[in-house]
């Protein structure tokens, strides 16, 4: 037994929590907070489903509907699904590649400490006057007329969260690039590193203009500034075309990880390796490039000018193609392979034909004349939770099931996910296929209620019972999770028996060094190699050593906490005295931290040789 | 290899802000942050050229009344010329001369401090003599957005340059500082390129209408 794997108090615990910079304890942290804004997104969807399910209802007033649609989207978006996607990236990439942790583990602290702060100032409006009411996309104009301070939290709520998201993204594409272990060259990474890797160059990249757009929205609201008002001279078109430009980017952000989780999935549960893996990438790469180009697609009726909306049109349907590419990968994946039912190859099966018509109706609604016909209709809503759920919460709950055990050494019950999963599938089919028809029909989206005799009576009522069985399916799956927690039946390495890649060879879960003996990569599916070739751990690449850690740290907290003072202070100083002082406290805390940081120097530990050799807990490699 | 390990020029590495894998990520993920910085200021850059001149009513004051080409000119040599001293600062690191690196640390310092000094003294000149505010048109707005970015970039850096020279002013040189220096004046370079544009766009391109 280690010296390092002591029982700790409960106090103990959070504080570990609170200064850690391990990356599977930071991935358990935004498993917990994701997972929580997700249940405070689904509740908000809920009573978006309740106040429609018959027509002149008052469950919802209007103006209360505006905030929780708004707040629908930008919690899914930005507070649930983007950590949870960072959750599996933490947990899984890392271990993917042979390493010990991320290149910069104080920094992956500070980033998941950023959103949570970004989050947790989002969702106080709901406490102190009011949400945000001018949708996700929060357009200009009307952001602008919006009374309160609804829309402040906005931008303050994802500026913080989003400076945590950028740094995340950096760090993830350093630790890719420098941090490999021998062998592992980048035509032999997991699929699911690669789509991280492309992933965090969009973010690199995608964020930078949000920013930008926000402290212009912050800039007009609160000090005066002029960039959207068409009185001063302003133009109200910058933000769509700022958000845009962030906005696409984001849901290829969004769902290249979806790709990347069922691509180890297929693999993993058809025991065959991943049909066409240099297409796989190849494809993964160019969606990442296509998708800087086609932000415009969302402003075909802004008028533009037929010249740029066909250019935009003809470059979004080019994404049809390295998409379609790996539609037919997983396929041929499959075709042939030993297929195991198991619940994350359920919902990876699911996700085929549902992403496909997310995919047609996308193709829709880039043609642009046709465009004018559908745009802010219901068809759309029906488009992007067909591709935003039918990919991307699919993959997170396929995700949760295949990777719970490498997180927590126990695995969910089967019994229970495949419940889940028949729940929520034909749940959400219930939800949202019929809206297509809906929004075929006439009915407009971001409308808190309709009128007897539109014929939107019967289907609308459809939808609202598909998302009940959402909601017992997410119910079904929190039992899952307490039932699991509380039985805490250990598992070992490669629970589901057929793992093909690095962190199966390991236990679960991993040692905090992760490996004791960086492996020797001999080719892709790592893992799947040395099986085949009847060994039942990695070889080793270097002799048993000693290993340098990072120490806990508690400054990425403070630095956080910092901002979140100085964003009240930002957000009252037009009606209070207090504003400005609190302001200036706020940035003196994260500046004053930053500093601390700066002039101390932390040089980290090293576990020595000898307690190594005596953990029985790391396995070889 | 520690990273605090001594030094002597003999055993100075070559390149010892890459030395350690601590140094090579640090070195990548701040070209990997200056590219994401780049796209940050081309959105400032879009956003401006699309509200130049653009005024609630004719009698504000335009680009072309505004801007003087000797102030900037100056400006502009005593960034260039920043960024010129920061990279003998560097020959200096590699060739593990702390005192001649600090010197024209401090040397990099002043002039980016005389800088600074020009553009608050340019900043006040527009608003009492053309009230050209940050509130008085979207012109205006986006003026003092993307050239007050730089300006806190430069002033960002300035303190981080201080910072590190206060710091390390007893300790010299070895594998751990050495990244620090080298990061720091990467900085330095992009905020004097991203001056480069400012100048061009902003200032010359002003001038011509």
């Amino acid at each position: 037994m280690s010296t390092y794997a002591q029982k700790k108090g409960f106090g103990a615990t959070i504080w570990d929590y609170l200064t850690t910079v391990d990356h599977k304890k930071i991935a358990i942290l935004y498993l917990i907070a994701g997972g929580f804004f997700f249940i405070v997104g689904g509740l908000e969807a809920m009573f978006i489903r309740i106040q429609l399910a018959i027509p002149a209802n008052d469950f919802l007033s209007a103006g209360l509907y505006n905030e929780i649609l708004t707040m629908h989207g930008t919690t899914m978006i930005f507070l649930a699904a983007m950590p949870l996607i960072f959750a599996f990236m933490n947990a899984v990439m890392p271990l993917q590649i042979g390493a010990r942790d991320v290149a910069f583990p104080f920094l992956n602290s500070l980033g998941f400490w950023l959103f949570f702060f970004g989050g947790v100032f989002l969702n106080l409006s709901w406490f102190l006057g009011g949400a945000p009411d001018a949708g996700w996309t929060s357009y200009a104009s009307l952001s602008l007329a919006s009374e309160g301070h609804g829309i402040d939290f906005y931008v303050l709520g994802l500026q913080i969260s989003g400076a945590g998201t950028l740094i995340g993204g950096i760090n993830f594409l350093v630790t890719i690039i420098n941090m490999r272990a021998p062998g592992m060259t980048y035509m032999r990474m997991p699929l699911f590193t690669w789509s991280t890797f492309v992933t965090s160059a969009l973010i690199l990249f995608a964020f930078p203009p949000l920013t930008v757009a926000l402290f212009m929205m912050l800039f007009d609201r609160l000090f005066g500034g002029n960039f959207f008002d068409p009185l001063m001279g302003g133009n109200t078109i910058i933000w769509e075309h700022l958000f845009w430009i962030f906005g696409h980017p984001e849901v290829y952000i969004l769902v290249l990880p979806a790709f990347g989780i069922f691509s180890e999935i297929f693999a993993i549960f058809s025991r065959k390796r991943l049909f066409g893996y240099s297409s796989m990438v190849f494809a993964t790469v160019l969606i990442g490039f296509l998708g800087f180009m086609v932000w415009a697609h969302h402003m075909f009726t802004t008028g533009l000018g037929p010249i740029a909306n066909a250019i935009f049109s003809v470059a979004t349907m080019a994404i049809a193609v390295p998409t379609g590419i790996k539609i037919f990968n997983w396929l041929f994946t499959m075709w042939g392979g030993s297929i195991t039912f198991t619940t994350p190859m359920l919902y990876a099966i699911a996700f085929i034909p549902t992403f496909t018509m997310g995919g047609v109706t996308g193709i829709m609604l880039a043609s642009a004349a046709q465009d004018y016909q559908y745009h802010d209709s219901y068809f759309v809503v029906a488009h992007f939770h067909y591709v935003i759920v039918g990919g991307v919460v699919f993959a997170l709950l396929a995700g949760l099931h295949l990777y719970w055990p490498k997180m927590f050494g126990t695995m969910l019950s089967e019994k229970l996910g495949k419940i889940t999963f028949w729940l929520f599938v034909i749940g959400f089919h219930l939800t949202f296929f019929i809206q297509h028809f809906l929004g075929l029909m006439g009915m407009p989206r971001r409308i808190f209620t309709f009128n007897k005799g539109q014929g939107f009576d019967a289907a609308n009522m459809v939808s609202t019972v598909g998302a009940f069985f959402m909601a017992v399916a997410t119910v079904v799956l929190l039992i899952n999770v307490i039932v699991t927690i509380v039985k805490n039946e250990r598992i070992g390495n490669d629970p589901w028996g057929d793992g093909r890649t690095l962190e199966w060879a390991i236990p679960s879960p991993p040692p905090f060094y992760n490996f004791k003996q960086l492996p020797l990569v001999r080719g892709l599916d790592a893992y799947w190699i040395e099986k085949m070739d009847g060994k039942t751990e990695m070889t080793p690449a270097e002799p048993i050593g000693d290993i340098h850690m990072p120490n806990n740290s508690f400054i990425p907290f403070v630095i956080s906490l910092g901002l979140f003072i100085a964003a009240f202070g930002a957000m009252y100083h037009g009606n209070h005295a207090w504003g400005i002082p609190v302001l200036i406290i706020g940035m003196l805390i994260t500046f004053g931290s930053m500093f601390v940081r700066s002039v101390k120097d932390d040089h980290g530990y090293h576990i020595h040789k000898e307690e190594l050799m005596d953990d029985d807990k790391g396995g070889k490699a | 290899m520690k990273a605090d390990e001594k030094f002597t020029y003999e055993t100075w590495p070559a390149a010892p802000e890459k030395q350690t894998l601590e140094g090579k990520n640090k070195f990548l993920g701040f070209w990997l942050f200056l590219g994401g910085e780049t796209v940050l200021f081309a959105t400032l850059f879009a956003t401006y050229l699309a509200l130049k001149d653009s005024v609630p009513n004719s009698e504000m004051a335009l680009a072309k009344d505004l801007f003087e080409i000797p102030l900037v000119f100056i400006m502009t040599m005593l960034l260039l010329t920043s960024s010129l001293t920061s990279v003998y600062a560097m020959y200096h690191m590699k060739n593990f001369n702390f005192k001649k690196m600090q010197l024209w640390l401090g040397v990099t310092v002043l002039l980016g401090a005389a800088f600074l000094g020009f553009e608050v003294y340019e900043f006040n000149h527009y608003v009492h003599e053309f009230e050209h505010t940050f509130t008085s048109s979207a012109f205006g707005t986006a003026f003092y957005t993307l050239v007050g970015f730089h300006g806190g970039h430069v002033a960002f850096g300035l303190l981080w340059f201080i910072t590190l020279m206060v710091r390390n002013r007893k300790r010299g040189l070895d594998l751990y500082t050495a990244p620090k220096f080298y990061v720091a004046s990467l900085y330095w370079h992009f905020i004097d390129v991203v001056w480069v544009f400012i100048f061009t766009v902003v200032y010359l391109m002003g001038m011509v209408g």
